[in-house]
């Protein structure tokens, strides 16, 4: 098996993420595909790192993981601060702004 | 090590197809399950499976990292907030926008296919393997790495997290606008009001049952709404027993007819 594979399985796994935010309403499920795509990115650059004989692509996934867990806290805090206004978790129902 | 070499081997080959597999099919799950704790917990698969294709690539230190950071600590705090908004909201399958959906899929579709036939077209055929560069310790040669080249960004990576802490709790705290009422005014409003003077009958058919879903039966029987929680009531998770002794009763009965009988039978096969 040629390691290409994992970049094939990456491009993947980053589709379905991208599909997913954009056919899901649900704040929360929403966040998970970022997850998602952010980890399929991870597996590149762990693929890469091994493609150049290197670390920097893995440490590039380590700060990737860092800033992902920074973002995942600010986001929930902002899903759970927006249920509490609208008893809703859908970003269908954040519309307040609209005409 | 096979994971050090620049090709990959059989069993690392048999590895993959079995576990991207399972990964791809979680992936799928995540964004077609109907409820979000469906959703959370394929992903959390999907990154067990990833942490498991980090140590196939030799990066044992990223592997480690994304079980205790990605499914320990991103996915349980994910669970928290889904139990927090509610875990049997479903979402809304109403499209507001129309055909949105399809195109979506659409969308994806031609997405994957770019990517993918973009790297089928790369010169990628070269591989170097970790080899030489794990030689001298993994986590040695990340630090290494981090604290000379890359230092400032993970300066800054430390500030971005502390950030991050304050936010979430600048963004989640409430504050209070209103001072909190005294016990006093509380039994005042109480009595102003004349609902229910004392205090509310605890929950629970002692002897039998004592747990907090059970109400309590008055004394014709019938249980007690007032003694459940407002929000097992509002749930509709309150257990009711008040029936429960005649059922037991008749369990009985039934049991003891039914030695009985055998019992019966077996002295007429005996005679």
């Amino acid at each position: 098996m040629n390691p290409v594979n994992y970049l094939y399985l990456a491009a993947l796994l980053f589709t379905i993420g991208a599909a997913g935010v954009l056919i899901r309403r649900n704040a929360i499920v929403l966040f998970m595909c970022v997850e998602l795509m952010l980890n399929a990115c991870n597996l590149a650059f762990v693929t890469f790192s091994r493609m150049h004989g290197n670390l920097d692509g893995q440490i590039i996934a380590f700060f990737t993981m860092v800033v992902a867990a920074a973002e995942v806290v600010v986001g929930l805090a902002i899903i759970v601060s927006l249920f509490r206004t609208r008893h809703s978790a859908s970003v269908d129902d954040a519309s307040l702004m609209k005409l | 090590m096979s994971a050090l070499a620049a090709a990959a081997s059989t069993g690392e080959a048999v590895q993959f197809w079995v576990l991207g597999t399972i990964a791809v099919i979680g992936a799928l799950c995540t964004i077609l399950m109907k409820k979000a704790v469906h959703s959370a917990l394929c992903l959390a698969g999907t990154m067990i499976v990833l942490a498991v294709f980090y140590l196939a690539n030799g990066a044992y230190f990223l592997g480690v990292v994304q079980v205790v950071v990605y499914t320990g600590a991103i996915m349980m705090l994910f669970l928290f907030v889904v139990m927090l908004v509610g875990v049997t909201a479903a979402d809304s399958l109403k499209e507001t926008l129309k055909g949105q959906r399809w195109l979506a899929v659409l969308c994806g579709l031609g997405f994957g296919i770019l990517l993918i036939s973009g790297i089928r077209h790369a010169q990628l055929n070269h591989f170097n393997g970790l080899g030489r560069v794990n030689a001298g310790g993994q986590v040695e040669g990340l630090a290494e790495l981090i604290f000379t080249k890359y230092v400032f960004a993970f300066e800054i990576t430390g500030a971005l997290l502390i950030t991050a802490a304050v936010g979430a709790m600048v963004l989640t705290h409430r504050e209070r606008t209103e001072r909190a009422a005294t016990q006093r005014e509380l039994a005042e409003r109480r009595v102003r009001e004349g609902v229910q003077l004392p205090p509310l009958p605890a929950p629970g058919v002692y002897a039998r049952h004592n747990a907090v879903d059970v109400p309590g039966l008055l004394p014709d029987g019938t249980p007690a709404e007032l003694s459940v929680s407002r929000t097992l009531r509002a749930r509709g998770q309150v257990r009711d027993v008040s029936g429960q002794a005649l059922e037991d009763l008749k369990a009985l009965e039934q049991a003891s007819a039914e030695r009985l009988g055998r019992d019966n039978s077996r002295e007429e096969a005996s005679k």
